[in-house]
C-alpha cells in the first residue's frame, strides 16, 4: 500500500548532520523519518532523502526553517566538534547555537527535542562516585573552556525542560563516543602510541555512535522526557581499552604529559590539553539505569565491536 | 600458589565482566600475588581462629568490626578470612579514604584489590550488588589507640547504621581479638601528625613489625535493623550502639577464651 497523508513520516530536523554523527544518526533516522538537516558543510555521503539545508543555526535564514517545515522533532548535537574552529566560535555555536534551537522549539511549537550532550561534564574528580547518576553536578567546566561551553548549553536545555513542559525536552549523556568518529576520546586511541598517566589506570565507560544513535531514536518516543546518562558495555581500565583497540599505552609522568601538552597548546589547538588529563586519572562514569528503565535502551555493541572501529 | 588460593581464585573468576575486571576496577587475577602473603599472615604469623563465620547471610551484608592495631592488618584477616575460610569465597569490600585516588600507583593498586573511594553512593552501589561491605565505625580513631585503651571501643559512627536501614542490609557485628596488642604504642603524637597531614602518628617500640600475637575473629549472628535512615541521631544512636554492644561481648568473650596474647 502506498503512503497516504495521514501516515506520514514524522519530519526530523538534524543539526550538525554533515558530522560523522550527523550521518550515522541520519542514515539511522531516514527509514522511519523524514530528515532535514541543518549544516553549513552541506550534504556529503548523506542518504538521498535527507535534505540538507546549507544555513548557519545562528543565522536568520535557518529560522525559516523551523517556521516554513512542519518539524516533528529537533535532535541537536550541540557536542559536535567543527574542525579547526576558534574558542570564541565554539563558544557562540555551542551556547549560542543551543539558545537559538531552544527558542524555536518553543515558538514553532515544535513537540520534541533531543539534545546530546556529553557525560564528560561532570567532570573526572578524584572523589565521584564510581557511578555518577543524572543529579550529580556539571563540574567539568572549571578548568576547561571547552567543556564549560557544553556544561553552559546543557544547563541551558535543563532550565528550558522545566519552563516548557509543552516541549518534550531530552538530554542524553552519552559517555565517551569511540569509533569512526574524530571526537577527542576517537583521537585520542587512534594515536600510535597513547600517552597514560604513570601511576593512574581509571574505569573508563566508551560508547559506540551506534548505540548512541539508538538511543536518540528511543528518546524520539512520544511521551519520553527528562535526562538520561547513556554508557556502553561495562566499564574498562583505560590501559585495558588502549590494548583492545591494539595500541601501545605509554605511561609518562604527569609534568612530561603537562609539559608536552603546553608544548602542543603553544603550536596550536588551544583549549585541548591540560584540564583533559583528569580523564585519564579519576573516574568520571555513569549510572545508565534509567535510560535502561525508562528507554528500553541496552548497549548492543560488546567492548571489542565498540573499539574495533579504532583498530589500526 | 597454594591449592587453596588457586581454588579461590578460580572461584571468584567465575563472577568477572568480560574484561577481567569488575565495574570498580577489581581484578581477581591480582590476588595470585597478594592472597599468597596474606595467607601467610593468616595461617602461620597471626594463626587466626575464626569462629562463626557461617553467621554471613548470602547476598548484601555490612561487616561492622572494632578497629586498632595502628596498620590495618585486622581489615585485611577479616577479608582474608572471608577468601580462605568461607565457601564460596566472598570479596570484602572496603572503603578507602577520598584522596587515596590521587596518589599514583596507590589509587591504580586499592582499586585492583577492591577497594573503592568512600562515598556514600559507593556504599549503596556495593550494596545493591550483593557485595560485603567492611566498616570500621570507629574509624581513625579505633586504629590510632595507644596499647593502655586496649579493647576499649571508641564512639562509632552513625553512617553504616544509615547505609544498613536505607538498602536494609543486614549487618554481622565482628570482633577482633589479638590485632589490639599486635603494635604496641604508647603514645599518638597527634599535634606532629596533624601538621604532617597525617591520620595518627603513634609511637611504637617495635616500630611498625607486628608481633605474632594470635588472631581470633568472632562473626557474630546478622542483625536486622528497621526505621527511618534520616531519623535523629538519638534515635539512630540506640540501634548503633546495640551493634556497639554486640561487638563488645564478643571481645570479652575472646579475651576470657584466650590462654594469652601469643595463644
Amino acid at each position: 500500500m502506498p503512503p497516504t497523508s495521514s501516515t506520514r513520516k514524522p519530519v526530523v530536523l538534524v543539526t550538525s548532520i554533515a558530522g560523522r554523527f550527523g550521518r550515522l544518526l541520519a542514515r539511522a533516522l531516514h527509514g522511519s523519518h523524514e530528515v532535514l538537516g541543518l549544516d553549513l558543510r552541506g550534504d556529503h555521503h548523506m542518504p538521498k532523502d535527507v535534505r540538507v539545508f546549507p544555513l548557519d543555526l545562528r543565522r536568520k535564514k535557518a529560522e525559516d526553517v523551523f517556521r516554513r517545515e512542519r518539524i516533528d522533532a529537533v535532535v541537536h548535537l550541540p557536542a559536535e566538534g567543527m574542525p579547526g574552529e576558534s574558542m570564541q566560535e565554539h563558544r557562540s555555536r555551542t551556547v549560542l547555537g543551543t539558545r537559538k534551537v531552544l527558542s524555536y522549539c518553543h515558538e514553532y511549537d515544535i513537540p520534541k527535542l533531543v539534545i546530546v550532550s556529553t557525560a564528560a561534564l561532570y567532570g573526572a574528580n578524584p572523589d565521584n562516585p564510581q557511578f555518577l547518576s543524572e543529579e550529580a553536578p556539571l563540574l567539568a567546566g572549571r578548568d576547561s573552556p571547552l567543556l564549560r561551553d557544553l556544561v553552559e548549553a546543557d544547563m541551558t536545555t535543563n532550565s528550558f525542560f522545566w519552563q516548557h513542559p509543552e516541549v518534550d525536552t531530552v538530554l542524553l549523556r552519552p559517555v565517551h563516543m569511540v569509533g569512526r568518529l574524530s571526537n577527542p576520546a576517537s583521537r585520542y586511541l587512534r594515536l600510535s602510541a597513547v600517552p597514560t598517566v604513570m601511576g593512574f589506570d581509571p574505569m573508563v565507560q566508551v560508547v559506540s555512535p551506534e548505540d548512541v544513535s539508538r538511543a536518540t531514536l528511543l528518546a524520539l518516543k512520544p511521551g519520553i522526557r527528562g535526562v538520561f546518562n547513556i554508557a556502553g558495555p561495562s566499564p574498562a581500565p583505560l590501559s585495558r581499552i588502549i590494548e583492545r583497540c591494539g595500541r601501545r599505552a605509554l605511561p609518562l609522568p604527569e609534568v612530561a604529559l603537562r609539559a608536552m601538552l603546553g608544548l602542543a597548546l603553544g603550536i596550536g589547538r588551544k583549549g585541548i590539553g591540560a584540564a583533559e588529563l583528569t580523564y585519564l586519572k579519576y573516574v568520571c562514569m555513569v549510572d545508565d539505569s534509567r535510560a535502561r528503565d525508562v528507554l528500553g535502551y541496552r548497549p548492543l555493541r560488546t567492548l571489542d565491536q565498540t573499539l574495533i572501529q579504532l583498530r589500526a | 600458589m597454594s591449592e587453596e588460593v588457586a581454588e579461590t581464585i578460580a572461584l571468584l573468576r567465575a563472577r568477572e565482566e568480560v574484561s577481567g575486571y569488575d565495574p570498580f576496577g577489581f581484578r581477581p587475577d591480582l590476588l595470585g600475588t597478594l592472597l599468597p602473603i596474606a595467607r601467610f599472615f593468616y595461617r602461620h604469623y597471626f594463626r587466626a581462629i575464626v569462629d562463626g563465620i557461617e553467621n554471613i547471610p548470602e547476598g548484601r551484608v555490612l561487616l561492622i568490626a572494632n578497629h586498632s592495631g595502628q596498620i590495618p592488618f585486622d581489615g585485611a584477616m577479616i577479608a582474608t578470612a572471608l577468601l580462605l575460610d568461607h565457601r564460596p569465597p566472598r570479596l570484602v569490600r572496603g572503603m578507602v579514604e577520598r584522596w587515596v585516588p590521587t596518589i599514583p600507583f596507590v589509587s591504580t593498586f586499592f582499586a585492583r584489590a577492591g577497594q573503592v573511594t568512600g562515598n556514600p553512593e559507593n556504599a549503596v552501589a556495593l550494596l545493591e550488588r550483593g557485595e560485603a561491605l567492611m566498616v570500621f565505625p570507629e574509624g581513625a580513631k579505633g586504629i590510632s589507640k595507644t596499647f593502655d585503651q586496649r579493647y576499649q571501643l571508641t564512639e562509632f559512627g552513625l553512617g553504616f547504621m544509615r547505609l544498613a536501614i536505607r538498602t536494609r542490609t543486614p549487618i554481622v557485628p565482628i570482633a577482633v581479638v589479638g590485632a589490639e596488642e599486635q603494635l604496641p604504642s604508647f603514645y599518638n603524637a597527634e599535634s606532629v601528625a596533624k601538621a604532617l597531614g597525617m591520620p595518627a602518628l603513634p609511637l611504637i617500640p617495635t616500630l611498625f613489625v607486628p608481633l605474632p600475637v594470635r588472631y581470633r575473629i568472632y562473626f557474630g549472628e546478622a542483625m536486622h535493623f528497621d526505621g527511618d535512615p534520616d531519623d535523629e541521631d538519638r534515635v539512630l544512636q540506640t540501634k548503633v550502639d546495640a551493634v556497639r554492644h554486640t561487638i563488645s561481648a564478643m571481645i570479652d568473650r575472646g579475651l576470657r577464651e584466650r590462654p594469652g596474647i601469643f595463644a
